[in-house]
C-alpha cells in the first residue's frame, strides 16, 4: 500500500525557504502572506496490506532516515 | 560595444563575468536587479551564482524580479541576451529558453573541468571560434537538463542545441555526460539565436594560469561578432 | 520569574563554586537572565578558563603580523597595503547532531568572523575527522558534511581551495569539522570590536533572532513553558544566502566611515558580542531588547540574549549616520534597528518592556571571568621499535604500495572537493588536491596559498613532538607551492580538560606549536580551542589542525607536484633514517601501533625548506611536493598518479632496508624535479648549503620501477588510489 508523509521544519527552526519565497510573494503583490514555511512530501510504496503495520514500518523511517528529529517534524497522512 | 550584467542578490559570479568581459574589450556596466530599467547595450548578461539563495527551484524567483520584464523586452526585440549557470537557469524559469535544468544525476555539486562541442556555428555565440571541442569549467548542483519530448524535437529542428557534454575529441555519448544532461545539452539557444543559455562557465578560464584558456575563445568571438 | 539557585546553575554548566563567586561579586543572586549571560560568558568557549594560561605561551609576534589572537580573526601583511584576515574554528558538536546544518553554520561563522574585519573572504578551507570508516555513523555523517560545507560556501561565492579529510575510531562519537577562511583587505581599512565614545548608537542588522541554539539551558527553557520539544530547537540553521546579503551590506558600509566597531553575533550570540566590545572599549553598554527583531513570539529577554540564530552582527555606529546605514540594509532587504548605545557605567544593562531585565558590571563577566590551572600530566616518549629482518621478508613493495595508496587516510578525496565550488572569483591557480591551495591577489601579480593539516597519530603518540610536527607539515606544503610562509591559526580539538591525560596532551601540543613556530618564524595569529570533544568518556585523539598561509610575490612562480616532464631528475631533499614507528606502513602493513613519532628537527626544517624555496624561486626545478604520510614511494605515485609520468627509481644506497626507505616517514623532506640542463646548478646550491640530498630517479616511461623489487603501471596504482572513497560511499 501507499503512504503519504509530510516532513516539515518544526516550529521555530529558521526556514530560509520559506522566508524568500514568502518575500517574493509579498513583491509580486500577494500582500496577505504573513508566513510560508516549506517542507518535504513522500510517497511510499510499502509491500504490506497492513495498514496499521505499514505505516509502524513508515514511521520507523521517519524516525531513522527521512527527517531529522532535531529540526524537522514528520506526519503520516 | 557596451555589455550589462544584471546582479540579483545573491548573483555570485558578477565580479568573474565583469571581469571576462572588460578583459576582452566589452564596456561593461552592473545593473542592480531592482533597477527599473537597463542602459542601452549590445549585450546582457546574467551570471551565474545563487539568486535568491535558488530557493523554491533555481532561477525561479529571480524569474520574477523587477529588472525582468527589461531583459524579456530586450531579448524579444533581438537583443542579444547569455545567461551562464544560474543565469541559464533564470531564462528557462522565465521562458525565454525553453526546458528546465534539474538536479544533477548523481545529486551532487559538481566543480570541475569539461569538454563541450559546439553543435550550430551560425549565431553571433560561436561564429567564428576555431575550435569544434572547447574545454570550460562546471560548478553547479542543478545542470541536468530536461525537456519534453515535443520540445525536444522542436529545438533539434531549429537547431537550438548550442553545446554538449563530450570527451576531448567531441563524443558527446553518456560516458561523456557529468550531470545526466538529455542528450548531453549543455547548452540551447532561443528560437532566433539572440539568446544563448549555458552551464559551464568561460569566464572561469581565461587565461593560462586559470588551466585553460578556452573562455578567451568565447569571449573573443564574442566581441568580433558586433 | 524562575527563582534562580544552585541547582539551575549547575544545569546551566557552572560549578558550585563558580556560582557562589557570581553570587559574591554581585552580592545578591542574579536573576535568570543575568545567569544565562554569566553561564555563556564563563563558559569553556568564550572564556577559554582552562586554556588561557597555556595559549599565552604561543608565539604571536612577527614583523608581518597586524594583529594577533584576541580579536574576530588574525591579519597579517601582505605588502603594498594588502592584508590576510583568516582564521579556523570548530563546529564538532553541532555537526556530529545535525552534520549538514552544523557544517554549513560553522562555515557561515567562520566567514563572519572574517568580513566582521572588513575582509572579503577570497577562499576557504577545512579539516574534517571522522570516524572509522566502518563505523555506522560514518557514511552519512562524511556525506552530510560535505554536502553543508559545499551548499554554504558554494551559495557565498567564495572557493574552498584545499582541505583534509582524516577517518580515525577515536572520531567514532565525536566529529571535528574545522572551517578556515581567507579574506582581503587594505591594511588601512580594517575593523575591530573595541567600542569606542559614548552615546553611540548600537544597531542590529542581519537576521532576525529565533530559539536557534539556545544551549546549557534545556532545563530552564523547560522551566518557562511545558512545550519544551516546541522550544528548544537547539541547531541553528544556516542561510548562506543572507550571508550573502549580509557580506555586501556589510561591505558596502565599511567603504564609507560611520562604523567605529563591528562584531559577528557567533557562540552566545548577543550576549557575548555586546559584551566583547564593551569590554575592549572600557565602556558600559545599554540594550533594549524589545527592540531585538525577533523571529518567533513570546521570547524572553534570557532567549533573545542567549539565542545563536546565524547571520546576525552587531555595530557601533557614530551618531547621526543611522539613517544612511539603515539604507544599505534595507537595499539588502536585511533586519536594521538601533537596539541600544555605549554608556560610561561599564555595566551591561538590559530593558525590556521598559523594565530594567539584568544589570552586571562588564569586569564580572570577561576580567573576572573563572582561570583555571588544571592539572596536567607530561607523555613520555614511547621506546622505539626495532624491526627485524623476517617481518620484512614475505613483503612485496607493489604490494605494501597499493595497500597503503588506498588507505582511507591517503587516497584520493575527490570525492570530496568536486563538491566544493573550488574556482568562483576567478583567481584560483592551484585546486584542491595538492599540497596547498593557492588564490590569486585579485589584480595583482602576488597570490597567497594556503592549506590546514593535522596529525593526530603522532600528537597521541607523543604530543610535544606532534605539536611541532604539525606545523612543520604545514610549513612544508607552503613551501611546496612556492609560497613563503607566513602565519598560521590552529583549531585545538581535545578531550576533556578535567581529566589529567587529556589536558597535558593540550599543554604539551600547545609547547610543541609554540617552539616550531617561533623557530620557524610561523607565528600563530588566532584560532579557537575545542574542548570536551568525548563520548561515553572516550576522548578524542588530540587533533590540533593547523591552518597555514604563505605568500608568493609573483604567482607566475607557484608550482605544483604533478611530473611534468620524461628525462627530468628527481630528487630527495633531506636525510631518510627510515623511521617506520607511527608510519602508516607500520599500522597498515606490520600492524605495530606503538612507538614515538619520526623526530622533528628544526635546524633541518627550516634549513631544507628555504634551500627548496629558493630553488623554485631561481626557477631551478619544475615540481615540487613534501614527503608525508606514506613515505616516499606514496609520495611519488601521487607525483607520477596527476603527472600521468613512470619513474625509474635508482638503488638506494644507505644503511636502511628499501621498506624502511619508502614508506619511512621522517620529516623535512621534499621530493623535486630537475631538468637535465639545472641539475649541476641544483646540485651545486646544495653541496654549498650542506644540505643532504638524495638522487631518487628519472621521469620516465608509465610505470614506478625499482630494479627488480617493484614494477607497476600508473594506471593500476591509480585505480586504487582513485577509487577508495567513491565506492565508499555508493556502498
Amino acid at each position: 500500500m501507499k503512504v503519504k508523509v509530510i516532513v516539515t521544519l518544526k516550529n521555530g527552526v529558521l526556514d530560509p525557504q520559506g522566508k524568500a519565497i514568502q518575500q517574493t510573494l509579498n513583491g509580486m503583490s500577494f500582500d496577505n502572506v504573513s508566513e510560508v514555511r516549506q517542507g518535504k512530501y513522500f510517497d511510499i510504496e510499502v509491500k504490506e496490506s497492513d495498514e496499521i503495520k505499514a505505516k509502524t514500518q513508515v514511521e520507523d523511517m521517519c524516525k531513522k532516515l527521512l527527517a531529522n528529529l532535531v529540526i524537522e517534524d514528520y506526519k503520516i497522512l | 560595444m557596451k555589455s550589462s550584467v544584471i546582479i540579483f542578490p545573491g548573483s555570485n559570479c558578477d565580479r568573474d563575468m565583469d571581469v571576462a568581459l572588460k578583459k576582452f574589450g566589452f564596456k561593461n556596466q552592473m545593473v542592480w536587479h531592482n533597477d527599473d530599467e537597463i542602459p542601452k547595450s549590445d549585450l546582457i548578461v546574467l551570471p551565474g551564482g545563487f539568486s535568491y539563495g535558488d530557493y523554491l527551484r533555481c532561477g525561479s524567483i529571480a524569474g520574477k524580479s523587477k529588472i525582468i520584464k527589461s531583459v524579456i523586452d530586450f531579448a524579444n526585440s533581438g537583443g542579444l541576451v547569455l545567461g551562464i549557470c544560474n543565469g541559464f537557469q533564470i531564462l528557462t524559469e522565465t521562458g525565454l529558453l525553453p526546458g528546465i535544468l534539474q538536479q544533477n544525476k548523481y545529486l551532487n555539486f559538481i566543480c570541475k573541468n569539461v569538454f563541450v562541442k559546439i553543435k550550430n556555428k551560425e549565431n553571433k555565440f560561436f561564429k567564428d571560434i576555431k575550435k569544434e571541442v572547447l574545454e570550460l569549467h562546471i560548478a553547479h548542483n542543478e545542470g541536468n537538463y530536461f525537456c519534453s519530448n515535443d520540445e525536444l524535437k522542436s529545438i533539434e529542428d531549429n537547431d537550438q542545441i548550442a553545446v554538449t557534454y563530450c570527451d576531448q575529441k567531441g563524443n558527446d555519448d553518456e560516458e561523456n555526460n557529468p550531470n545526466g544532461a538529455l542528450k548531453n545539452i549543455a547548452g540551447v539557444f532561443s528560437k532566433n539565436k539572440n539568446i544563448l543559455g549555458m552551464m559551464p562557465h568561460p569566464e572561469r578560464m581565461i587565461d593560462q594560469y586559470l588551466s585553460g584558456e578556452d573562455g578567451s575563445l568565447f569571449f573573443e568571438n564574442l566581441i568580433g561578432s558586433f | 520569574m524562575i527563582e534562580v539557585n544552585e541547582k539551575i546553575a549547575i544545569e546551566h554548566g557552572l560549578k558550585k563554586d563558580e556560582y557562589k563567586k557570581i553570587c559574591d561579586l554581585l552580592k545578591r543572586t542574579p536573576n535568570i537572565t543575568e545567569l544565562g549571560v554569566f553561564s555563556a560568558m564563563w563558559n569553556e568557549h568564550c572564556s577559554y578558563k582552562s586554556s588561557k594560561r597555556h595559549l599565552k605561551k604561543l608565539h604571536t609576534k612577527g614583523k608581518q603580523v597586524i594583529q594577533g589572537p584576541g580579536e574576530n580573526a588574525g591579519v597579517v601583511d601582505i605588502d603594498d597595503n594588502d592584508a590576510i584576515v583568516f582564521k579556523i574554528e570548530s563546529h564538532n558538536h553541532p555537526s556530529f547532531i545535525e552534520p549538514y546544518q552544523g557544517a554549513a553554520t560553522g562555515v557561515g561563522g567562520i566567514m563572519r568572523d572574517v568580513f566582521t574585519m572588513g575582509a572579503r573572504p577570497i577562499a576557504n578551507l577545512n579539516s574534517i575527522h571522522f570516524g572509522s570508516p566502518d563505523h555506522e555513523k560514518t557514511r552519512n555523517l562524511l556525506r552530510g558534511v560535505v554536502k553543508g560545507i559545499g551548499g554554504y560556501g558554494n551559495c557565498i561565492g567564495v572557493p574552498t581551495i584545499a582541505g583534509q579529510t582524516c577517518f580515525d575510531e577515536s572520531y567514532n562519537g565525536n566529529i571535528l569539522v574545522n572551517a578556515m577562511t581567507l579574506g582581503l583587505v587594505n591594511k588601512n581599512k580594517i575593523f575591530y570590536s573595541k567600542a569606542a565614545g559614548v552615546n553611540k548608537p548600537v544597531i542590529y542588522v542581519g537576521s532576525k533572532t529565533g530559539r536557534d541554539g539556545i544551549h546549557g539551558a534545556s532545563m530552564a527553557s523547560a522551566i518557562f513553558d511545558d512545550k519544551i520539544e516546541e522550544k528548544k530547537p537547539t541547531v541553528q540553521v544556516g542561510d548562506p544566502f543572507t550571508e550573502k546579503l549580509l557580506l555586501e551590506a556589510c561591505l558596502e558600509l565599511m567603504a564609507g566611515k560611520s562604523i567605529i566597531s563591528i562584531q559577528d553575533m557567533g557562540a552566545a550570540g548577543l550576549t557575548s558580542s555586546s559584551i566583547e566590545m564593551a569590554s575592549k572599549g572600557d565602556l558600559g553598554i545599554e540594550i533594549d531588547l524589545t527592540k531585538v527583531p525577533c523571529r518567533e513570539e513570546n521570547m524572553t529577554p534570557y532567549e533573545i540574549m542567549l539565542s545563536e540564530s546565524q547571520e546576525r552582527m552587531l555595530i557601533v555606529l557614530e551618531e547621526g549616520k543611522e539613517k544612511e546605514a539603515k539604507k544599505i540594509f534595507d537595499k539588502w532587504n536585511l533586519d536594521f534597528a538601533v537596539i541600544g548605545k555605549t554608556t560610561d557605567s561599564r555595566n551591561i544593562e538590559l530593558f525590556f518592556k521598559n523594565e530594567k531585565v539584568a544589570e552586571i558590571p562588564i569586569d564580572f563577566l570577561a576580567e573576572n571571568a573563572p582561570m583555571y590551572d588544571r592539572k596536567w600530566i607530561k607523555s613520555e616518549l614511547p621506546k622505539k621499535n626495532s624491526f627485524s629482518k623476517d617481518q620484512f621478508k614475505s613483503l612485496k613493495l607493489g604490494e605494501c604500495l597499493n595497500k597503503i595508496l588506498q588507505d582511507p587516510n591517503i587516497s584520493d578525496k575527490e570525492w570530496i572537493w568536486s563538491q566544493y565550488d573550488h574556482t568562483v572569483m576567478g583567481d584560483t591557480i592551484q585546486r584542491p588536491g595538492g599540497d596547498a591551495g593557492v588564490v590569486r591577489v585579485h589584480g595583482t601579480n602576488k597570490a597567497v596559498a594556503a592549506a590546514v593539516d593535522s596529525s593526530a597519530t603522532y600528537c597521541n603518540a607523543h604530543p610535544l613532538t606532534g605539536g611541532k610536527q604539525v606545523v612543520c607539515e604545514s610549513w612544508r606544503n607552503m613551501i611546496s607551492v612556492g609560497a613563503k610562509p607566513i602565519a598560521i591559526t590552529n583549531c585545538l580539538n581535545f578531550g576533556n580538560p578535567e581529566k589529567e591525560k587529556n589536558m597535558g596532551e593540550f599543554v604539551e601540543c600547545v609547547e610543541g606549536i609554540s617552539e616550531a613556530s617561533k623557530y620557524l618564524n610561523y607565528p600563530v595569529v588566532s584560532g579557537n580551542v575545542s574542548f570536551y570533544n568525548e563520548t561515553k568518556d572516550k576522548g578524542i585523539k588530540p587533533t590540533p589542525s593547523i591552518g597555514g598561509i604563505g605568500l608568493l610575490a609573483n604567482y607566475k612562480k607557484m608550482i605544483t607536484m604533478e611530473l611534468k616532464n620524461n628525462g627530468n631528475y628527481l630528487f630527495v631533499i633531506g636525510k631518510t633514517e627510515g623511521h617506520l614507528d607511527q608510519s602508516v606502513f607500520a599500522r597498515n602493513i606490520l600492524s605495530k601501533f606503538e612507538g614515538p613519532p619520526p623526530e622533528v628537527n628544526l635546524f633541518n626544517e627550516k634549513q631544507n625548506g628555504l634551500i627548496t624555496l629558493k630553488l623554485i624561486n631561481n626557477n631551478l626545478i619544475e615540481t615540487c611536493h613534501d614527503v608525508s604520510l606514506g613515505g616516499i614511494l606514496t609520495a611519488l605515485s601521487k607525483m607520477s598518479i596527476k603527472g600521468n609520468k613512470g619513474i625509474n627509481i635508482f638503488p638506494i644506497n644507505g644503511l636502511v632496508n628499501k621498506f624502511q626507505y619508502f614508506f619511512g616517514e621522517d620529516q623535512g623532506r621534499y621530493i623535486i624535479e630537475i631538468k637535465q640542463e639545472n641539475l649541476e646548478n641544483v646540485e651545486k646550491i646544495l653541496k654549498n648549503d650542506s644540505i643532504h640530498f638524495d638522487k631518487l630517479g628519472l621521469i620516465e616511461g608509465n610505470e614506478i620501477s625499482y630494479g627488480n623489487d617493484l614494477k607497476i603501471s600508473i594506471d593500476d596504482i591509480k585505480q586504487g588510489y582513485k577509487k577508495w572513497l567513491s565506492e565508499y560511499m555508493v556502498n
